[in-house]
């Protein structure tokens, strides 16, 4: 009860705090308005017979690299992988959710012979994802990632198609697809140069290298990159294969990045 | 059977005055009516098969959706009897699978089936409930303990581990044959081995087609499906080929049988193309 000379009518419950009871309800609903650990790029390539993901194993904590064998490529069934950058957390969930939802249609087929089952096909779990994450970013709760989705698309009849399908959908839930894609501070640093020197029939150690080349230069250029990696493909008749994190060899002697610049008397740098 | 009507058999609540629950009872009758199914537990994995009636001779065969399902990729079961009672308890048993991966641990087969038998005992103690009528096979694979098991669920709730396991119309039968089997691995006779998962195919086709009057029954499909080490421990169907060999195979030994036995049983098999 105030005591002041304005105590009673109208004005002063305008003025009154909000009760205990809203200013729980309004700490209670915070969402989510920054990640905390977070990958950095992922990089994305259709080739001759497949697509290709890259993607270092670094998950940093704010500038700190906290976990340096972090898996950030995972397959969600036999012909569909992600790859995400973002919250680390984030993109487990949404591999818990794809695949809860593969082990689901496998639970609930009518046959027994996976030949006589239809996968959801790389279109389809990116369609999905768009959905889920879309529908987020309504509830202003989004899941913060950028998530490349590669595989097939599928014909009508539900049997997969031999065309790659390579596709990427955003936290607010903007989805688009493109022969070659780059998420994070690859789309600033990879993707230019990926764009130079993709053909649409590369054959899958040019792919390779490619991205490896767009890797290492990321590690140079990226403060949250880092040089462990891994490649993953689909393939139309080996499926998916994600390798196991290694290393790229790095070389650090180029003149730009040793010679002094601007007579300061520094170390290099750039 | 007792005598039905006397007033006890109208709850699953009430007992007779014998000490018995009738609508267990009935509901176990309504397996005991339906297809024939077997699990038998071999050397290097477990097998099913589910003799599938085609309850209509104008029934497109392979429509009628599976009486075997996956409840995750480690573990399956086969269900007896009442098509909705069989499905309402592979979805329990599904979502149990499921629900435990999310604690980042695949459920043990013993703890699987234990929660579908306590779920199904749960429909024997109120009166407002009607027991299931399926039983369950429960194939699965514990990769902590790198063993595979064989159990069954009954309408009563009843859950056992077994080396062979037979529900359905033969069951009586079928256990009798699958006795003659080398499952116990702590009764395996001087110089005898394990039955494997390729032969634990044939010899449960043959059972299914020897207890399969043809004049009699209706017509079937062979479901067969296993868990074993060379599908990687996953629960797969039986490939189609390795089935109609089988079947081709049990066929011939229940003639060579019929003519050394020389009782004019000739086996005219008419069953449904695989």
């Amino acid at each position: 009860m105030s005591l002041s000379l304005q105590s009673g009518g109208a004005a002063s419950r305008a003025l009154a705090p909000p009760s205990t009871a809203r200013a729980i309800a309004d700490q209670g609903n915070q969402m989510t308005t920054r990640p905390i650990t977070t990958g950095t790029s992922v990089l994305g390539m259709k080739y001759r017979g497949g697509v290709m993901l890259a993607a270092d194993t670094l998950v940093s904590y704010g500038s700190l690299a906290k976990y340096k064998n972090a898996r950030r490529l995972l397959s969600i069934n036999s012909r569909t992988l992600i790859g995400a950058g973002g919250e680390y957390s984030d993109l487990q969930s949404i591999a818990d959710l794809l695949r809860g939802n593969a082990l689901n249609d496998r639970c609930t087929a009518d046959s027994l012979y996976e030949e006589d089952n239809n996968e959801e096909c790389a279109g389809e779990v990116w369609s999905y994802l768009r959905a889920v994450m879309y529908q987020r970013r309504n509830r202003m709760n989004p899941l913060w990632n950028d998530v490349v989705v590669a595989g097939f698309r599928q014909n009508p009849d539900g049997t997969t198609t031999d065309s790659p399908f390579l596709g990427v959908v955003d936290k607010i839930g903007t989805a688009y697809e493109d022969d070659v894609l780059a998420t994070g501070f690859g789309a600033y640093i990879a993707l230019p140069l990926m764009r130079e020197k993709y053909r649409p029939d590369m054959e899958e150690g040019e792919a390779r290298a490619l991205l490896e080349d767009c890797l290492r230069i990321l590690f140079y250029r990226d403060c949250r990159a880092l040089n462990r990696v891994q490649i993953a493909k689909v393939t139309m008749d080996g499926g998916v294969l994600v390798s196991e994190p290694y290393e790229l060899d790095t070389y650090w002697d180029f003149k730009g990045f040793v010679t002094n610049k601007g007579e300061m008397g520094t170390d290099g740098g750039w | 059977m007792a005598s039905s009507g006397s007033g006890y058999d109208l709850s699953s609540s009430t007992f007779s005055p014998d000490g018995r629950i009738f609508q267990i009872e009935y509901a176990a009758k309504a397996v005991e009516n339906a297809g024939t199914a077997l699990g038998l537990r071999c050397a290097d994995g477990v097998v099913l098969a589910v003799e599938k009636p085609l309850v209509n001779r104008m029934l497109v065969a392979r429509t009628t959706g599976g009486y075997t399902r996956s409840t995750s990729t480690r573990a399956s079961r086969s269900r007896v009897s009442s098509a909705t009672a069989g499905r309402s308890l592979t979805g329990r048993g599904r979502r149990r699978a499921i629900t435990r991966r999310h604690h980042g641990t695949k459920i043990p087969p013993a703890t699987l089936s234990s929660r579908i038998s306590a779920y199904v005992h749960y429909f024997t103690l109120h009166g407002a409930l009607r027991p299931f009528g399926a039983s369950t096979l429960v194939a699965a694979y514990d990769t902590g303990t790198k063993r595979h098991s064989l159990h069954m669920i009954e309408p009563s709730g009843v859950c056992y581990e077994y080396y062979g396991a037979a529900a359905g119309r033969g069951r009586q039968p079928a256990r009798t044959e699958m006795e003659k089997l080398v499952v116990n691995p702590s009764r395996v006779p001087e110089g005898g081995e394990m039955i494997s998962v390729s032969e634990g195919v044939r010899q449960l086709a043959k059972i299914i087609h020897s207890l399969h009057d043809d004049a009699k029954d209706k017509p079937f499909e062979l479901e067969m499906s296993w868990l074993c080490e060379g599908s990687g421990w996953k629960h797969e169907g039986v490939p189609r080929e390795i089935i109609a060999g089988a079947v081709e195979w049990a066929k011939k030994e229940i003639e060579n049988e019929g003519e050394n036995d020389e009782e004019g049983d000739d086996d005219e098999d008419d069953e449904m193309e695989e």
